[in-house]
């Protein structure tokens, strides 16, 4: 198969010494949507950040074969789309439409194509008819939106979402997961939403301390309470 | 959690409201170099200068009453600064106000009557400006108006967040008033050290993440915006209308 993103030997401190990420190795195929899950600090996000460069370090990322290098960043940021966890951070423009436009602005498109691209976007994740508001009036789940149609309006090939149900009521969960589920390009998302990643995601790794300690079918890591405990994904039976 | 805005009432329709932001931040400028320009002692030209705001307020349909309380928000200001003036500028004394050892002179009276009536008409017309004027649509008037983009990214950002971080202030503070009870004046001013502490430390570590959101989308340092409206006639016809107004009034009574 072949593959959207390999990852060899990456390791990573924090600029104060501490080990946030130990020899990671990984390769997720094209069209595959994996779960990244684990304890609070277990390192999930930084390892998102190695996906598109914005935290370097030894090790490789090759992203659709490609090596990540400082001379194909631009390139690597156009495949891969990065939502942020909160969506203040990743909406910071004063309308819907300039945030929508932010990337595909960038990546250097014609102003028609521009505007096909943030209507196309907003229409994938049903939010035609918000161009003009300003981010900080829309609830959490429309912001949560927004922010993916952010990186669905670059057409990007990978899409990376931290903690995609933070904070959203049961209703705005599932609307969210089935409007994921409806994405047809390769997918990580970090999460300890176990719900949300048994419908979501077909493999499932689990990082704890910044190793990866369990990388398999979703199905069989979910039946493995065991493993869950131990890395604080599920509580143990006494404390029920 | 909602907030006052800076742009309420921008979604009034009036003719003032669709005006080309550009014709809005010029005219406006027109307006307050005008009147900054002034000499103090013609109390007539700024009454036209009021008459002259007061009709594009009508014209613009805001509630004149919410204009008056906004301009009223910087007096505090104003009349912090300029209070002292008449006691401190030396020149002959006004009147028998001899209060312990200061005197009130006339010529400080003068520099008190020029510094607030200028202050209040040049709020009076920044307030119609952004009160008439999307956030949005005034930083793109702004930008095509050759401010450097620097500046106008920097005002975006400020309009942005500047409610996330009142929001996140409103949290703190209720956290606060959760736990806190009474306890000594130090103690308590000890508390909103920390938690401007906090809040610098917050915003900071944001301001990092909103970086990291905009390289993950392709920034690269300089700011690209696509084109954005064109000057009207109406844009021209109010211009011209206002600038001769203000021309006139310049004229006439100033020289």
């Amino acid at each position: 198969m072949e593959k959207a993103i390999e990852i060899e030997n990456l390791s990573y401190s924090y600029p104060d010494g501490q080990q946030a990420l130990r020899e990671i190795n990984l390769a997720v195929g094209l069209g595959q949507t994996v779960a990244l899950i684990g304890p609070n600090g277990a390192g999930k996000s930084t390892l998102l950040l190695h996906l598109n460069g914005i935290l370097r370090s030894d090790g490789t990322v090759r992203i659709l074969g490609v090596p990540l290098e400082d001379k194909n960043l631009k390139w690597v940021r156009s495949k891969v789309g990065l939502v942020f966890q909160d969506p203040d951070d990743q909406l910071f423009s004063p309308t819907v439409f300039d945030d929508v436009a932010f990337g595909p602005i960038n990546m250097g498109y014609a102003e028609e194509e521009v505007r096909g691209k943030v209507s196309q976007a907003l229409k994938w994740v049903g939010m035609e008819g918000y161009e003009g508001r300003s981010p900080h009036h829309l609830s959490v789940g429309e912001k949560k939106r927004i922010a993916i149609a952010t990186i669905l309006s670059m057409s990007s090939e990978i899409l990376v979402i931290d903690e995609p149900t933070a904070n959203l009521d049961p209703r705005a969960k599932w609307e969210l997961i089935t409007l994921v589920k409806g994405l047809p390009m390769t997918k990580i998302v970090a999460s300890h939403d176990l719900e949300m990643v048994t419908a979501l995601c077909e493999r499932t790794i689990i990082l704890d301390e910044g190793k990866m300690v369990a990388d398999d079918a979703t199905p069989s890591i979910m039946s493995n309470t065991a493993l869950l405990e131990r890395h604080g994904l599920a509580t143990t039976p006494e404390r029920r | 959690m909602r907030h006052s805005f800076l742009d309420r009432y921008s979604d009034l329709g009036s003719f003032i409201h669709k005006l080309d932001p550009r014709t809005k931040v010029i005219t406006t400028f027109a307006f307050i170099l005008v009147v900054v320009l002034t000499p103090p002692l013609r109390w007539q030209a700024f009454a036209l200068y009021f008459a002259l705001i007061a009709s594009v307020v009508l014209l613009s349909k805001l509630p004149p009453l919410y204009v008056l309380k906004r301009s009223l928000v910087i007096v505090p200001f104003v009349l912090f600064i300029t209070i002292f003036i008449p006691f401190l500028k030396p020149g002959e004394v006004a009147g028998s106000y001899n209060i312990w050892m200061w005197h009130i002179s006339h010529s400080g009276l003068l520099i008190l009557w020029n510094v607030v009536i200028k202050a209040w008409l040049s709020m009076l017309s920044l307030i119609l400006l952004s009160a008439t004027t999307k956030f949005a649509e005034l930083l793109k008037g702004l930008e095509q108006l050759r401010l450097p983009k620097v500046m106008v990214m920097l005002l975006s950002f400020m309009y942005r967040y500047i409610f996330v971080l009142v929001d996140e202030v409103i949290r703190m503070k209720q956290a606060r008033d959760s736990r806190s009870f009474g306890g000594k004046r130090t103690w308590q001013l000890k508390t909103i050290g920390n938690m401007v502490g906090t809040l610098f430390l917050r915003s900071y570590e944001r301001g990092e993440r909103v970086y990291g959101a905009m390289v993950a989308r392709g920034f690269e340092g300089q700011t690209r915006t696509l084109s954005s409206p064109h000057f009207r006639m109406a844009d021209l016809y109010f211009a011209v209308a206002f600038l001769s107004c203000l021309a006139l009034v310049g004229f006439t009574i100033i020289l």
